[in-house]
């Protein structure tokens, strides 16, 4: 069972990062490259943010080293997920592609979409709260998700249901910590067009990934 | 699969038996960490290799 979970959850892991990889060198990197050289512009945004990432991508001239650590990333973000989605599709008994493919919904919709609502992706140099306050609303608001889909899928009383369903609220009843005064670095034009483009590519990534550990699961269970 | 005498859940055709929760819960454990140290983690160097995934994934970041 073990070997099986984690064989699936490596073969989805690694391609579904693959493919985030290409989404975002698409899409999302060009943005990121953009609003950086409006967040160089100011002394204390040099000071603060991301030196060590500078130095990575101009030992590199900018290209393929910086290419390698984000597809680093996006595989061991695929392989994490992959071994909780694997490991969910094997306590509910299996699952083919199309199972995977609801599974993978909902991890996008717990892990991407329900935090972005209070807080959107940010571009370098955006104005927000402090970082430990922002990541503790981003798991709370993760996990409740999580837990209100939970619920609401598999709950068989009704008001377990009704249960679930609040929990998807209760984190935005809350409110994410609200960001001090001021306007980010970058323009606008751009903030909403990377908002988009990464929610974008976060979709694509966790469907992928919940569809071939599917895939994967089934086809391991028959060799 | 086994199927546990034990197994108290729903009669599902193919319900996990007891060993098998066990490896559910660590993979999805396991599954968590990784996912925990690639999007929130604090160290420079894990912060240089995630910058671009963090931002582009919508963790939290800086």
């Amino acid at each position: 069972m073990l070997r099986r979970i984690v064989l699936a959850a490596a073969a989805a892991g690694v391609l579904a990062g693959l493919l985030l990889t290409l989404v975002q060198h698409w899409q999302v990197i060009p943005l990121i490259r953009e609003a950086e050289t409006y967040e160089a512009g100011t002394a204390a945004a040099a000071a603060k943010a991301g030196a060590a990432v500078r130095f990575v991508a101009e030992a590199a001239g900018g290209g393929w080293a910086r290419a390698a650590l984000a597809l680093l990333m996006n595989v061991a973000v695929g392989i994490g997920g992959g071994l909780v989605l694997s490991a969910l599709i094997a306590l509910r008994g299996g699952a083919g592609w199309r199972e995977g493919l609801i599974w993978g919904g909902a991890a996008f919709a717990a892990l991407s979409l329900a935090p972005a609502l209070g807080l959107p992706p940010e571009l370098p140099g955006a104005v927000a709260a402090g970082l430990p306050a922002r990541q503790l609303w981003w798991l709370a608001a993760a996990a409740s998700t999580a837990v209100g889909l939970a619920l609401l899928a598999f709950a068989r009383p009704r008001l377990v249901k009704a249960a679930g369903a609040l929990a998807l609220a209760v984190p935005h009843a809350i409110g994410a910590p609200a960001p001090g005064g001021g306007a980010g670095l970058a323009p606008p034009e751009l903030v909403a067009r990377f908002a988009v483009a990464s929610l974008f590519a976060a979709a694509v990534f966790w469907v992928a990934l919940g569809a071939l550990c599917g895939h994967f699961w089934r086809r391991l269970g028959r060799s | 699969m086994a199927s546990v005498v034990t197994n108290t859940q729903s009669p599902a055709v193919d319900a996990p038996g007891r060993p098998e929760v066990a490896a559910i819960a660590l993979s999805v454990g396991l599954g968590l960490a990784v996912l925990f140290v690639a999007g929130f983690a604090g160290p420079e160097i894990l912060h240089t290799v995630a910058h671009d995934g963090r931002h582009a994934l919508s963790f939290p970041c800086h």
